[in-house]
Formats: C-alpha cells, structure tokens, sequence
C-alpha cells in the first residue's frame, strides 16, 4: 500500500493533465459502446437504455429477413473489396514510382501537389463530382459530347456508383498515403543498392529484390487495418453521392443505418445493423492479423 | 551528376505529370470559371483561365446571408475544436508518455480499444442528446475532440523527448503540470502545428457532425451550405440566373464560387505547413 501511495503521491499531477482525456473517452467512447445494449431492447426514449424492455435478438431477426438485408450487405462488402482490391495498391505504386525519381526537386514537387485532395471535404469532393460530371454542361460530358457520343448521365446510374465511388477514393488519398511508403523506402540501407549494382542488378531487379522487401512489412500492417475496416465505407461520401434512384448499389449498412435508425428513429433496429458491422471487423481484422503473423511474422500487437 | 535518361524515365514523368495534373487541374478549372462572364460560360469556351473577367459570381456568394453566417460558424467551430482538441491530446499524450504514471497501461488499452471498436452511429447520437448538446456549438467540438490516431502520434512524440527537459524543470521545483506548459509545449511547436492542423482540416471539413447533431440552420458550417447549395439543387435547373439586380450569374458559375470560397483558407494554409505535416505524420509510423 506504502508503494502504491507513493506512485500516485509523484504521478497525481499527471493524472490531472490525463484528466480531460479521460472523460473525453468516457463520456464519448465507453458510454455509447453501453449504449449497444438497446439492440438487444426496444429501445424508449422515455424510459431511457435501462428501463426498455429486452427483446433478445428480434432487431437482427428483423434485419436479416428484411428483402434489403442482403443487397445491403453484399454493396458494403463489393464497395469494401474493390477498394481494396484498386484502392490500397494506388499508393504503394505511386511510391515506387516516386522513388524511382531521381531529381530531389521533381519529386518534392510532385509529393506536395498530390497531398493536396486528401485535406478537400468530401462535400466539395462530391459537390465538384456533380458539377464536373453533370449531363448539361460538365466538363467530362462537354468532352465526351466533343469526341462525338453521347453525353453520360453518371451520377444517376447505378452502373457507375461503385467506380465512381472508387476513382474519387483513389483521386483524394492517393499521394497522402503514399507518406508510409516513402518512410519506409527512405529507410532501406543505400548498401544493399550498392551490392546489387556489383551483383549486376538493373532497376527492375532491384525493385523486384531489394525495394519491395524493404518495404513488405509496411505494406502488410496497413493491409491488416485495412482489412479491418472493410466494411467502414466512408459513410459521408455514400450518403452524399447517393440518391433513391441508384440505391440498388450505392446503398450501404452505414447510409441505412442513418435513414432507418437516425431519420426514422428505429434506435435499437439501427444499432443492431451498427453492432452485426462492428463485429464482422473486429472479426477480419482479427482473421487478417493471425495469417499475417503465421505468413510473414508481421503482427499489429 | 548526370543521368541518363531512358524510355522508363520519360514514362516515369508523363505519369507523375498526369497525377500532379489532375490533383491539381480541377481547382484551376472552377476558379477560371467562377471568375469568367456568363456568355464564355454557357458556351462552354472556359478551360484553363478565365474569360470575360468579373467578380459577380463572388460578390453574389458575399451578399448571401447564408454563406456568411455559415463561414462565420465554420471558423468559430474550427478555431474553438482545435484549440480544445490540441489541449486534451496534448495533455493526455505526455501523461501517457510518462513511465512513472499510475494506470498508464489500463488508459492506454483504453485509448487504444477504441480504434476497434465503437459504439457507433446511433448510441453516440443518443448520448450526445442525452447530454443536451443537440443543437449547441458544443456538438460541433466536442464529440470528436480526441482523435486517437492525433494522441499516439504525440506521445510518441513526447516519448522520444530527451529526459533532461524534465530534469531542469524538476530542480527549477516544477510540478508535472508546470513542466508541461512551461517547457515540454513550447518545445513541441513544430508537432502542435502538425496535429493542430490536421484537427483544423478535419473540423473545418466536417459535415457528419452538423448532419448528425444540428437541426438549427443559424448554426449550420459551411459544408452544409455547401451541401445544400450544390448537390440538393436550390439554384433550381442549370441554367443562368438573375442574383440582385441586373447582373446575370450562371448557376454552375455561382456553385464554383462557393466551392472555391469554401476551399479556400485550406488552399491558402496548405502550402505552409506542408514541409512539417509530412513529418508529423511520421512520427506515429514509428512502432512504439
């Protein structure tokens, strides 16, 4: 007890400073996740979280044999994976690319101009989507009317959402995320160029055997979290892009849960769809991290 | 030094020159536009500078009620969260990066469980009504007042700081608090710049939050205007328009402005800090 007294007798000053944040964390972070429970009840503003009344799993039952649930389901994870799929490797090339610059200033010049999308809100991101790509007028369609077709509507076609969804993903965060790469590019030993130069290596095969395993671990950590949040879709780019006639793709749980749950006020019938989405996360992360560490040894924790 | 520049070369800059070029061509497009007179505009003549230079379409964006009660909260919003924001993360960030602190372990699982695993959309929304925030510039600040990416950055930050800062605060009779302020923040410049900024870029942006928690239109930011504005169509059909008196604005003309008058501050800010958030961001790569 002596030695307790004396740690919080020599720390209690940071534990002043550590203060806010942790009733930032309580009040913001841990009482909502208590607040899960109303997916379990039927959820009564007047009563409040504990007085509802249980209804054990009827808001996933419901959920799951509503006609929307799989169309929704199957939009989160397409959206998911074809970011995955176009949008993780965008930067990791764009960093090799960069690397393979060798006049310091060009490449500066062209890191800092291809930060620029990543700090544009994703109001003005969308709003420009609209305007650039409208059928009267935007500049896209002007061309494509100049090259002699017709002009597109597309952002009321359901057939482009999902690309449309993607190409401005990767037009924003591309350069920005190129940040980690050319960290972990810059921390490859200039020895093992060297050594590959007297082994008679050209550029490809030092790409090939020195670049890319330099940079593995990196690229595997962010994969894991990435896959970790597939199912994260950028809810305020959907909700923006999105409008009743292409929901057929470009509605997803995120955009529902904020229509049914928060706009119609079914409280408990949303989080439900909330808490099914948190724990199939949590569920590839976990499963990304494990065959990571067995595969590679690489390991978030 | 002299290279030699071969066919991979040549590729290697066209491509560079089409990423840096569509990043940044389409700013210059809406800014030309918005500052071209109506006629170049409906016949679509307007690419890359403008034509028939006029202010109009600015000073109709000015005139709005709207747009400057709307700026007014975007700056009030964005200067107040980072303020609050910079201090709790800071603060919490160098307890968090002090050994001898009781818990720190327990607070720092804490801190970290978060980024996996949240509450989410609605039992946030609702705690943050039952707090009676709803409505309050406070929805705006504090609900996402900590990022936890922004705190494991600096405290790792803070960690690496030498030992002997601490000391000569300790001799000076400095208590913990006293050497933070007085000596580990002022120390922390370049950092504070780099995550204040990215706490100024992310509020500024957002438009979740004013979705979520605000009804008021007197408290609405920028981005819903925007929002508004643009993408629900309150300028009625494409088309050219009459704003106050005689001068004729085209609709699309109006929405760029608004989109570059929103932009703005952030097109302006940007190139300074630059150099240190790219280093900033850093820091937190590091496993630690």
């Amino acid at each position: 007890m002596g030695l307790f007294r004396l740690r919080w007798h020599r720390s209690k000053h940071l534990l002043l400073l550590f203060l806010p944040a942790l009733v930032y964390y309580i009040l913001f972070k841990y009482v909502p996740m208590f607040g899960i429970l109303i997916s379990f009840k039927d959820y009564n503003p007047f009563q409040g979280v504990w007085q509802s009344e249980w209804v054990g799993l009827k808001h996933y039952a419901l959920f799951f044999n509503s006609p929307d649930s799989f169309k929704l389901i199957k939009n989160t994870i397409l959206l998911g994976v074809y970011k995955l799929i176009f949008s993780f490797p965008a930067p990791v090339i764009l960093a090799l690319l960069l690397n393979e610059v060798r006049v310091g200033m060009v490449k500066k010049l062209a890191q800092t101009i291809s930060y620029l999308p990543h700090f544009i809100s994703n109001v003005v991101v969308v709003s420009m989507m609209f305007l650039f790509l409208s059928p009267t007028g935007g500049i896209v369609n002007q061309v494509i009317e100049w090259l002699g077709y017709a002009s597109v509507n597309f952002m009321q076609d359901e057939n482009y959402f999902r690309s449309l969804y993607i190409i401005s993903e990767i037009w924003q965060h591309v350069g920005w995320d190129t940040i980690i790469y050319l960290a972990a590019l810059s921390a490859i030993d200039p020895q093992l160029y060297e050594a590959s130069t007297v082994d008679g290596a050209n550029r490809w095969h030092q790409l090939l055997h020195v670049t890319l395993p330099g940079i593995a671990p990196a690229i595997v950590t962010l994969l894991i979290l990435n896959v970790g949040h597939v199912l994260d879709i950028g809810f305020e780019k959907v909700l923006l892009m999105q409008n009743p006639s292409i929901y057929s793709t470009a509605d997803v749980l995120s955009t529902y849960v904020f229509r049914t749950g928060i706009q119609a006020m079914n409280y408990s019938y949303g989080t439900a769809i909330d808490l099914f989405t948190s724990v199939i996360n949590l569920m590839f992360i976990f499963t990304a991290n494990w065959i990571s560490r067995r595969t590679s040894g690489t390991s978030l924790w | 030094m002299k290279f030699k520049f071969s066919a991979f070369d040549i590729l290697l800059y066209l491509i560079l020159c089409a990423i840096t070029i569509s990043a940044v061509y389409p700013f210059v497009y809406m800014i030309a536009v918005s500052l071209s007179g109506t006629v170049p505009v409906l016949k679509g003549e307007v690419f890359l500078w403008p034509k028939q230079f006029n202010l109009n379409t600015y000073t109709a964006v000015f005139d709005n009620p709207a747009i400057g009660r709307a700026y007014f909260n975007t700056i009030l919003y964005t200067v107040l969260g980072t303020a609050i924001s910079l201090l709790i993360t800071a603060a919490g960030a160098y307890s968090l990066s002090k050994r001898e602190m009781l818990f720190r372990k327990t607070f720092m699982v804490m801190v970290v469980i978060t980024l996996f695993f949240s509450g989410g959309m609605i039992p946030t929304f609702l705690v943050v009504r039952s707090y009676d925030l709803l409505d309050t510039i406070w929805a705006m600040v504090l609900p996402g007042a900590i990022s936890t990416w922004n705190l494991i950055v600096m405290r790792t930050f803070f960690s690496a700081m030498p030992q002997e800062v601490e000391e000569s605060g300790k001799i000076d009779g400095l208590t913990d608090i006293g050497i933070f302020f007085r000596l580990v923040l002022p120390l922390s410049k370049a950092i504070l710049a780099t995550i204040g900024l990215f706490y100024g870029v992310s509020i500024w942006n957002n438009f979740f939050s004013a979705l979520l928690y605000l009804r008021d239109a007197d408290l609405f930011p920028l981005q819903v205007i925007v929002r508004n504005m643009v993408l629900q169509g309150a300028g009625g059909a494409n088309g050219a328009s009459n704003v106050g008196g005689d001068s004729l604005i085209v609709d699309e003309s109006l929405k760029y402005a608004t989109i570059i008058v929103t932009t703005v501050p952030i097109l302006l800010v940007y190139p300074f800090l630059q150099k240190h958030f790219a280093k900033g961001a850093l820091i937190g790569s590091v496993k630690g």
